[in-house]
């Protein structure tokens, strides 16, 4: 579904992503690991095309994304950070963004209701907490029933409880032949979600294997343990 | 009884003798000329509605001429169309048009010649050079007339009404507008100028030199390409006349040079770029006079000498007062300011600490003309404000000691 | 693109500065002119109001505006939205809130007292003005990523405009006294969007006195159609280009 092509960044002196090329498709739920400044954020970034790449190409259902905007249509975003203008309530952010997608009939309102976000419709953004923000931030990405799912750091405000729910909502979604791709700083969670992992440092692509594979590698059953397996091997 | 006799005789003689005489086209004097040919001084020659090419029609005998329903005259653009050169003349009712322009002649609507007690009334004067023109009259009177002129260039026009020489001139309620100067004085006496309208005239709505002792009241001078010009008179006194909308680098309200011992009370100043540019004034008094939304209120150059103002209202206008030097010999009080910013803590309605009504920006506008492009920017402002504390180009003496907090009447 | 535009309105409208600066205007022009008795003071105080505070409040709003949007305009980019239009809303959206707000504090109280000629350019003039310096916050904003840096360069931007850049022109003026400088000083105007809004004022305000021999100059030059004409583009131009320049900057800037 999305192909990344010789994808390379600087800013300023620091190259940010050097040289990556790698391919996603679809019914899968990819993880981008890598510790902090590997340009996991930016790699994402370069998907939905808020950062745009010195070179390479990537193709989005084999269209070039370069001055397209239309592919992000078949894309639900979910950022690390959710910010949305302070004097809008819930209800206007959703009437918004249904607005902007121009969908109004077929959504998927799930997370809508396993959040209860229903309740919290007349609620100025200001008003609310981190983890109400990113309840909200979730449902929108999974509201218009998009091929692809991006999830930047999802599950950090979440409460357990969401955290649970929303687990499931995206094992689901990936059983229906979509596209996850998360980047998380807590492996735990990932545990039972992803089947396959990008692993990412200084701005490269070290690996991009399906998780039998890594387990295969380094012998650990669990997630957690393979990683620091491998960030401990990269270090040396 | 013989006394009595006498003047009941001079009576019955008058009465007797002035006979009525009619020209028209229905008459047995087809034209004025015939007319005035036939009549004896006090006679009277009323001309009936119509249409009347007379050539120059000289008036040379004492006779009063009256047009009924408003004859025309036409000069063709060649004649002087009524030429007075008798005493005691009254020319009443009639519609002059197309005068001759000569730039050799001072050609007119009615020209008076060395003549007294002539009475000019009720005439409409169209699209002529000059309008009326006494030379050297005593005692006449213009009244009631209206003239209004086409021209558009000054040299192709003469003035409205154009007084040289005379002694006890009336010049009343007259409407002039599109002449060269509304109302021309030149060595003229102990006259008044009353309720006249002078407006939209190329040059001066009212001009007046070497006049002395003469009077004017109630007049507008509106609109006029200088406004009004009053230079080298002694004695003048003014009273609430109206100047407004004179606009123009050389427009004034009014314009006093050289001038001494003049009156002003009364007087409303509306819109001038200046209301009063004073050269070389001496002894003036204004009381009671209205300066609002002028560009300068009040123009006084350094030559100026014994100018008291008190009593004015001066309101809303750009700046109040612009003056070249430093030296002032002049007395500002008891005058109302809008810019006035003191306090009045003794509650005496005057204000405890001195205006001073020349502005440091009015200086460098002075200096500077093109600076009037920042006038009201923040810089400008807070420079005015600091010369407010700190006075340093803006004249020391040139104050009101005793503003007022409420308009002065 | 109205999509959003109505949204950022909505928001903006119930944004707390947004409505002190709203009662700000209304109390202060109704107090300037219901006490002075002569309204030419409080068209002053009011001329001193559009010119200071609207491009001081407008320009440094828009700025924490826009800096605090950082990542709303991220969650819009993902969206299957043109950057363009995104930031065309944005702008739109900005500009009428400021304007409406500069319309409801100065405007009515205005057309309340003072509905002549010098009324309909000041208000004319204030929302022109308002615009403008949103336009000026956009380009600061996409020109510097920190916004510390950017609400410095945005009060930096509005010193200049509203007092730095008379002063030059004084200067200046002093320095070719001698020379002929009514027409440079036409050329010069256009600069500041703030001294041709000044002017624009001037001329209703003070009329008598810009018929003098150098304001003849600029009257006959502001005053007629082509002046007026001129003036229009150029403010105009004041809000299109620093607008367009900061969306051609937007299109490729990275988030």
């Amino acid at each position: 579904m999305i192909t990344l092509k010789n994808i390379s960044k600087q800013f300023g002196k620091l190259k940010v992503l050097d040289n990556v090329s790698t391919s996603c498709d679809k019914s899968e739920c990819i993880a981008l690991i890598g510790p902090n400044g590997s340009g996991k954020t930016t790699l994402i970034k370069s998907i939905l095309g808020m950062v745009i790449p010195d070179s390479g190409t990537i193709t989005f259902n084999g269209k070039d994304i370069s001055n397209n905007y239309q592919y992000r249509d078949e894309i639900g975003y979910m950022p690390q950070i959710g910010r949305y203008p302070d004097n809008m309530t819930i209800g206007q952010v959703l009437g918004m963004m249904k607005d902007i997608r121009g969908k109004s009939g077929e959504l998927d309102e799930d997370l809508i209701k396993a959040f209860s976000v229903n309740n919290l419709l007349n609620k100025r953004m200001r008003t609310l907490s981190g983890g109400t923000i990113q309840k909200v931030s979730a449902a929108l990405a999974f509201l218009f029933k998009p091929s692809v799912l991006i999830l930047d750091e999802p599950t950090a405000g979440l409460d357990p409880v969401a955290s649970e729910l929303f687990k499931e909502k995206i094992i689901a979604e990936k059983d229906k032949g979509k596209l996850v791709l998360i980047t998380s700083h807590i492996l735990s969670d990932l545990d039972d979600l992803v089947t396959r992992i990008i692993y990412m440092q200084d701005g490269k692509l070290v690996f991009h294997k399906s998780i039998e594979e890594l387990r295969k590698d380094t012998g650990e059953e669990r997630l957690v343990k393979s990683i620091a397996q491998v960030m401990v091997s990269n270090y040396e | 009884m013989r006394y009595f006799f006498f003047i009941f005789f001079c009576i019955f003689y008058t009465d007797a003798s002035a006979e009525n005489i009619y020209a028209g086209a229905k008459r047995i004097h087809k034209n004025i000329r015939s007319a005035i040919k036939a009549a004896a001084n006090g006679d009277t020659v009323f001309v009936d509605a119509g249409f009347y090419k007379e050539k120059n029609l000289s008036v040379d005998k004492s006779i009063v001429l009256k047009g009924i329903g408003y004859p025309v005259l036409d000069g063709e653009r060649r004649y002087e169309i009524i030429s007075v050169k008798a005493n005691d003349v009254v020319v009443d009712g009639f519609r002059l048009i197309h005068s001759g322009i000569s730039s050799l002649e001072d050609l007119s609507g009615i020209k008076v010649y060395d003549s007294q007690n002539v009475v000019i009334r009720n005439n409409i004067l169209e699209d002529t050079f000059f309008g009326i023109y006494i030379q050297n009259g005593l005692n006449c009177t213009i009244e009631n007339n209206t003239l209004k002129a086409i021209s558009i260039e000054e040299q192709q026009s003469g003035n409205g009404i154009h007084c040289w020489k005379g002694d006890s001139l009336r010049v009343i309620g007259n409407k002039i507008s599109g002449h060269r100067d509304g109302i021309y004085f030149e060595f003229v006496k102990n006259s008044v100028i009353w309720r006249n309208i002078s407006k939209n005239n190329l040059r001066y709505g009212l001009h007046f030199m070497f006049s002395n002792d003469d009077m004017y009241v109630n007049n507008v001078f509106r609109n006029n390409g200088s406004g009004v010009s009053v230079m080298y008179s002694n004695r003048i006194k003014m009273f609430s006349n109206y100047f407004e909308e004179n606009w123009g680098d050389a427009a004034h309200g009014i314009l006093l040079k050289e001038i001494s011992d003049g009156y002003m009370e009364g007087n409303y100043f509306t819109k001038n770029t200046s209301a009063i540019y004073m050269e070389g004034a001496n002894r003036i008094h204004m009381k009671r006079n209205v300066f609002e939304n002028n560009g300068w209120a009040l123009k006084i150059q350094a030559s100026c000498m014994d100018v008291v103002l008190e009593y004015n209202n001066f309101i809303g206008n750009t700046f109040d007062v612009g003056t070249n030097g430093s030296l002032v010999l002049n007395r500002f009080t008891n005058n109302y300011w809008d810019k006035y910013e003191g306090y009045d803590l003794n509650k005496d309605k005057i204000g405890d600490i001195p205006y001073r009504p020349v502005s440091m920006y009015s200086m460098i506008v002075e200096k500077y003309p093109p600076a009037m492009i920042l006038f009201r920017s923040f810089i400008t402002t807070l420079l005015d404000k600091t010369e407010k504390i700190l006075p340093s180009l803006t004249p020391e003496n040139l104050k009101d000691s005793a503003p007022m907090m409420n308009k002065a009447f | 693109m109205n999509k959003i535009i109505k949204y950022v309105i909505t928001d903006i409208l119930r944004n707390k500065i947004v409505v002190i600066y709203t009662v700000f205007l209304l109390a202060a022009s109704f107090s300037v002119f219901s006490l002075e008795d002569n309204s030419s003071k409080g068209r002053l105080s009011l001329l001193n109001i559009i010119l200071i505070v609207v491009p001081l409040v407008s320009i440094i709003f828009s700025t924490i505006y826009m800096y605090n949007s950082v990542e709303f305009i991220e969650l819009l980019v993902s969206q299957p939205l043109k950057r363009r239009s995104i930031w065309l809303s944005l702008f739109a959206g900005l500009a009428s809130s400021l304007s409406i707000a500069f319309f409801i504090g100065a405007g009515i109280p205005v057309l309340i007292y003072q509905a002549n000629m010098i009324g309909f350019t000041m208000i004319l003039t204030g929302i022109i003005l308002s615009v403008i310096f949103a336009a000026i916050a956009f380009l600061a904003t996409v020109k510097m990523r920190d916004k510390a840096k950017g609400i410095g360069a945005a009060i930096m931007l509005w010193l200049y405009f509203s007092l730095l850049f008379d002063g030059l022109v004084l200067f200046l003026l002093f320095q070719f006294a001698d020379y002929p400088m009514e027409k440079p000083m036409i050329g010069l105007s256009a600069l500041n969007p703030i001294d041709l809004s000044r002017i624009l004022i001037l001329l209703q305000l003070d009329v008598s006195a810009m018929m003098g021999y150098t304001g003849a100059v600029f009257k006959d030059f502001f005053g007629t159609s082509t002046g007026l004409v001129f003036s229009f583009f150029v403010l105009l131009s004041w809000i299109v280009i620093p607008v367009w320049y900061s969306t051609r900057k937007f299109n490729t800037k990275d988030l």
